[in-house]
């Protein structure tokens, strides 16, 4: 074989190589659905945030509209902070509500927002007063348990 | 007394072997820094290092596939049958991308380069050092190791990240005639949870990294194997089994390594 046609199977291979990568980053990863597009970043104070993990989905009625950024721990109130990036199209009031909600039984933990009805908007930095933690299993047990043997007890009065 | 001679004599092998071992990699590494010291002509000259991509890159393009695509279709055979009793099967692209994309594609392609181009490699340096090709190189006052060994490395390095993208591609096309069109598991829940699990820089990125780290071990293994072989019929077909055993159990302990260094760093 000759070298031009070497030369030529060389490039036809390493376009394929590419090829590879680029269908591996835009049809079997995220690349083309969030990176791209303009955020902005709010946070909320959570008392529990559960199973919550970084970059997991921000969802509104059931739509992804943003990514979980940063976890970190407040000392002073002893809560979590969760910061959130959230696509710069969806617009969110500035009294929405922040909910740690679970997709399935098992399935992965993400933060729910339900817009309230301010007409001032959310911007950069802002924070979400508005919050509800992840329900722990334990907690719901022992409150279920709780609340049983206090009705136990009002029916032998 | 016999018995101390006999357990000295012994002692004296086994020290005799890790002291080899050592230099040998002492070697090796002394052998790899003045290969990437002189590599100037290998990219200068681009066209050597074409040849070479040509045949490491171009013509274990076939197995590759080939292996990506049944791999694949295989994990999606058995995914399948373990996600249906979790009534989980639309995770089956997830769990088909995952594991090609992490661990298999680097992984496999990389034994299969390591056994099909790099002892190759070995095959064609030790034969040149048999026939005394590297000896009248010298003569020339050409440097064997920037003419014949560099281009060939080079050839190897560029080579095998391509070879374990289009792997992972066609594993995870496989999956998806098997997982979409045999079994018939949504289409749309296959792409959007796979889309949805399957991270650029965490995933695919870190796939390529050790795509490219076992693609410099490989090769280094392989040209070194092949420069160092006994100029014999026989020290050449040692140097090729060494090279195929030393690369596949190379690339075996880096994925470990790589892996824990990875994906085990918790949330970030």
């Amino acid at each position: 074989m000759n070298r031009s046609m070497i030369d030529l199977w060389v490039g036809v291979f390493v376009a394929a190589g590419f090829a590879g990568l680029l269908f591996l980053a835009l049809k079997v990863g995220n690349l083309a659905t969030f990176s791209t597009s303009q955020t902005y970043q709010v946070e909320a104070k959570f008392a529990n945030i559960g199973g919550l993990k970084v970059r997991g989905p921000v969802k509104s009625a059931g739509v992804v509209v943003g990514r979980v950024a940063n976890i970190r721990f407040d000392t002073e109130s002893y809560e979590a902070i969760v910061s959130m990036t959230v696509d710069l199209s969806y617009q969110f009031p500035r009294d929405t509500t922040a909910k740690i909600l679970t997709s399935g039984i098992l399935g992965e933990q993400y933060v729910g927002l339900e817009a309230g009805g301010d007409g001032v908007m959310l911007k950069q930095g802002d924070r979400i007063r508005l919050t509800q933690s992840a329900v722990v299993l334990e907690n719901l047990i022992s409150q279920f348990l709780f609340n049983k043997a206090a009705e136990g007890k009002d029916e032998k009065k | 007394m016999i018995g101390v001679e006999s357990l000295r004599s012994r002692l004296e092998r086994l020290g005799n072997t890790v002291t080899s071992q050592v230099w040998r990699v002492g070697y090796a590494s002394r052998f790899l820094v003045y290969l990437l010291m002189h590599s100037g002509t290998a990219l200068r000259r681009f066209r050597l290092t074409t040849a070479q991509v040509y045949f490491a890159g171009v013509l274990s393009l076939i197995i590759i596939l080939v292996s990506g695509l049944f791999v694949g279709m295989v994990l999606a055979l058995q995914g399948y049958e373990t996600l249906q009793r979790f009534g989980a099967s639309e995770s089956l692209g997830v769990l088909v991308a995952l594991s090609l994309v992490r661990e298999l594609g680097p992984v496999v392609a990389g034994l299969l380069f390591a056994s099909r181009a790099g002892s190759a490699i070995t095959a064609e340096i030790g034969l040149m050092k048999a026939t005394e090709q590297i000896s009248a190189m010298e003569m020339m006052a050409v440097d064997p190791i920037a003419r014949v060994v560099a281009p060939r490395f080079w050839g190897g390095v560029i080579s095998m990240p391509l070879l374990a993208a289009l792997f992972s591609a066609a594993g995870i096309f496989g999956g998806y005639l098997v997982g979409v069109q045999l079994i018939g598991v949504d289409a749309g829940a296959f792409w959007s949870q796979m889309q949805a699990a399957v991270d650029v820089r965490n995933d695919i990125w870190n796939g390529v990294i050790k795509s490219m780290v076992f693609g410099v071990a490989v090769t280094w293994i392989s040209v070194f194997e092949g420069y160092d072989a006994i100029p014999t019929a026989e020290g050449v077909s040692r140097a090729t089994t060494r090279t195929v055993v030393t690369s596949s159990l190379a690339i075996l302990a880096l994925d470990f390594i790589l892996t824990a260094l990875m994906f085990t760093g918790g949330n970030h």
